[in-house]
């Protein structure tokens, strides 16, 4: 069995990575669900005000002809203008890439950003686009039919699962 | 048998034909999904590009000209590829029947069929008769049904007041002749709402009315008291020439909704009409365009639900 990583000592060493980067024009935008939690993990870490976003990829996802809508959509909002913001997304797990790619194409229908970093909580490897994180807590290389995910207990703790396809 | 034809075997959405029939579950998922699109509606791009390269046809064989465009709006936001037809100005007057015009725009690449039609089943009809692939969405059929007015009456109540647990709803007017009536009372007693009232004279209410498991009243300031909603009917004027009703006069004297009247609902209750207004006769302006009246939101809302409805169907 593999040791998987702690989600807080990740979230710490990722704030301590982002801390340098902050100015006055960054924002920081969560991708549902686990990437929303990461980033109010950061924000709390980081103990800054900063614009805070959150995005649902569903309407975006390039997967939809053949698996339809998520089961539940939720609202995507961004409270700050988009137009020369810098924006850095935040996601709990990085594979494919395609999540990402969706992530960008939605930022862009809110207005032109300067830029768009990524920060992740993992990178476990197996991407399909090029697509690479500026800002990791980890790296773990999973077999495909590998598939970690980040949950949240009722009491507001972080942790990752790991499953195995048939 | 109605019912399971809008459901794949594994109970999810297929096609949108009525209201009845459906569980709380699909209901909630269609609001919910309507509540992101909402979201979408308030940025700089208001169009996502879930439906890109799929054919949405309007089939609208009688006349409606908000319902098509706001159809046409939520099928364009998301991104589909739209063809308006005024199917009653041409292939029914050249004696093409309904199946066979269908199955001529079916043979033309289309994905999904919103139909409006003065008779009740049309919908139903061709969805019986399409391509596995194709969905059908019923925009209105005769006295029949209208499921997405019915649904955006309930993402307009569920904005305005959180939710149906504790609310009491009255329904105004021709009972009789609508085709919204019936899917309101439905969708409101499947989400919760403890308390349907229904308004209106014994002439203009079905005979099985008290099988709808409502409260008929037959006075409108008693039937008003201490409502939380009010949702108006249209009456038709084709209605008032016949022998139904004395004139449009005497129907605003007992049954149309004034400011006065009002004043018997909860002071924060809202006012809700599925449009076109007939102003001075089921309701008054100063009521229509006054702080309770939510009409216009209805509108707005009315392509939330549209995009919602079709990019649920679309993906099953």
């Amino acid at each position: 069995m593999q040791q998987l990583p702690s989600p807080d000592q990740l979230i710490a060493r990722l704030a301590d990575r982002i801390a340098p980067t902050l100015g006055p024009d960054l924002a920081l935008v969560g991708i549902h669900t686990g990437g929303v939690w990461v980033m109010d993990a950061l924000l709390a870490r980081l103990g800054r005000d900063l614009p805070r976003g959150v995005l649902d990829i569903s309407f975006y996802r390039d997967d939809f002809s053949r698996i339809g809508l998520h089961a539940q959509v939720k609202p995507s909002g961004i409270p700050f203008d988009m137009e020369g913001r810098r924006v850095l997304l935040v996601d709990d797990v990085l594979h494919t890439g395609r999540t990402i790619r969706a992530a960008m194409n939605v930022l862009f229908d809110y207005g032109r950003p300067a830029s768009i970093g990524l920060a992740v909580l993992l990178d476990r490897g197996g991407r399909e686009m090029p697509i690479c994180p500026d800002f990791v807590g980890a790296q773990m290389e999973l077999a495909e039919h590998e598939n970690i995910a980040l949950t949240r207990g009722e009491d507001g703790k972080l942790g990752f699962t790991l499953e195995k396809r048939p | 048998m109605r019912d399971n034809l809008q459901l794949t075997p594994d109970g999810q959405l297929k096609h949108l034909l009525t209201l009845d029939g459906l569980p709380a579950r699909i209901l909630t998922q269609i609001l919910d999904t309507a509540s992101s699109f909402v979201a979408v509606g308030e940025r700089e791009v208001k169009s996502v590009p879930l439906l890109r390269g799929k054919a949405v046809f309007n089939i609208f064989f009688e006349n409606s000209t908000r319902t098509r465009t706001t159809f046409e709006i939520a099928a364009k936001r998301l991104s589909a590829d739209v063809v308006n037809l005024n199917v009653g100005a041409s292939s029914q007057s050249k004696g093409e029947t309904l199946l066979d015009t269908v199955a001529n725009l079916a043979a033309m690449h289309a994905d999904m069929f919103v139909v409006r039609h003065a008779a009740s089943g049309a919908a139903h009809l061709i969805a019986r008769h399409v391509a596995p692939h194709i969905h059908v969405v019923n925009a209105g059929d005769g006295r029949c049904s209208h499921p997405t007015q019915g649904l955006l009456d309930m993402f307009t109540i569920r904005h305005f007041k959180g939710g149906f647990h504790n609310l009491r709803v009255a329904i105004v007017g021709d009972v009789l002749h609508s085709r919204v009536a019936r899917s309101q009372i439905h969708a409101l007693t499947t989400l919760g709402c403890p308390q349907v009232r229904v308004i209106a004279p014994k002439t203009l209410l079905p005979r099985d009315v008290s099988n709808l498991g409502v409260h008929v009243y037959h006075d409108l300031a008693q039937g008003l008291k201490d409502v939380d909603v009010v949702m108006m009917l249209r009456l038709q004027n084709e209605r008032m020439q016949g022998a139904r009703l004395p004139s449009a006069g005497e129907f605003y004297k007992h049954w149309g909704l004034t400011a006065e009247k009002l004043r018997h609902a909860k002071p924060d209750a809202i006012v809700m009409h599925p449009g076109p207004m007939n102003r001075g006769v089921e309701i008054d302006s100063e009521v229509a365009d006054g702080p309770q009246s939510v009409i216009l939101a209805q509108v707005t809302f009315g392509i939330a639900v549209r995009m919602a409805v079709m990019s649920l169907l679309a993906g099953n």
